[in-house]
């Protein structure tokens, strides 16, 4: 089970990918435990498996509209599909690569993994409650949901 | 010896590996250093080698974690092939036990992902011998 401090971390990790990558800070709300199964996502979502000190997913998942107005403040013109999903991917794996300043090299992280659709899910491991930390950034909500035992 | 001084109008050949495309035209869109050219690209430490030989650059910006070959394991064989290459990682993993082995294994400077701009040509001018004190 995550605890509050390391929840923190993935907190200051979401806030300064949009500070800095998006130059336009997002607005989180409080973290929260998902009761009941996963989560749903939006449109798009990057998946990160964790490994070594702990196990589990880390991702972040958001609608085409963030997405898109994201990569516009990062000057890239090219908003396709294929940018989407390496997006939300270098999303999921820039915060989570972060955590390691605090969860140190025994969290081992993967490639992101993207799932993208009206239809998709993400099945978080048995044994393991969500934390889910919403964000908003402009009109948009995404989240990011870490699931960690 | 490296000579990257203003002076030295030979262009500085750079090589940009990334699994990320966004991340690779990113790089290449932000930085503004005189004289550095974008020689190549790749996506994973294994096309990372052969861009490299058929491409010869004089500095490379390296990701870590990539499919097929990692970014530490792609510097290691990457100063092996020439030992006076500057290579800079660009990466998320954002402890220090990381930036000491990719130190150790050859890197030249570590930025952590997210950067902005001036992160970005700080770190390029740096790794070329080019900041000035302010």
């Amino acid at each position: 089970m995550i605890d509050e401090r390391e929840i923190r971390t993935f907190v200051y990790g979401t806030t300064q990918y949009f500070e800095v990558a998006a130059q336009q800070a997002a607005s989180l709300g409080s973290p929260y435990l998902a009761t009941q199964g996963a989560p749903e996502v939006h449109e798009y979502t990057g998946v990160i498996s964790v490994s070594g000190r702990r196990q589990g997913i880390v991702y972040f998942t958001a609608p085409r509209g963030m997405l898109t107005v994201l990569l516009m403040k990062m000057n890239e013109s090219n908003v396709s599909h294929e940018n989407l999903c390496d997006l939300v991917g270098e999303v999921a794996n820039t915060i989570s690569g972060n955590a390691r300043r605090d969860f140190g090299n025994q969290f081992a992280i993967s490639v992101p993994t993207v799932v993208s659709g009206a239809s998709a899910s993400v099945q978080p491991p048995p044994d393991c409650r969500p934390v889910v930390i919403p964000i908003h950034w402009r009109s948009h909500s995404a989240k990011l949901v870490v699931c960690l035992k | 010896m490296h000579d990257f001084a203003p002076s030295a109008l030979r262009p500085i050949r750079l090589l940009i590996v990334d699994d990320s495309n966004i991340m690779r035209r990113r790089i290449e869109r932000s930085q503004h250093i005189p004289h550095l050219q974008v020689v190549g690209s790749a996506s994973d430490g294994q096309q990372a080698i052969e861009v490299f030989r058929a491409t010869d650059p004089d500095v490379v910006t390296m990701d870590i974690t990539m499919p097929h070959m990692d970014g530490i394991e792609c510097v290691e064989k990457l100063v092996q092939l020439k030992p006076d290459v500057l290579i800079l990682i660009v990466s998320a993993l954002a402890d220090k036990a990381t930036a000491v082995e990719a130190m150790e294994k050859g890197a030249n400077g570590f930025l952590n992902k997210p950067f902005s701009d001036r992160q970005l040509n700080e770190a390029l001018e740096e790794l070329l011998g080019l900041a000035t004190a302010t």
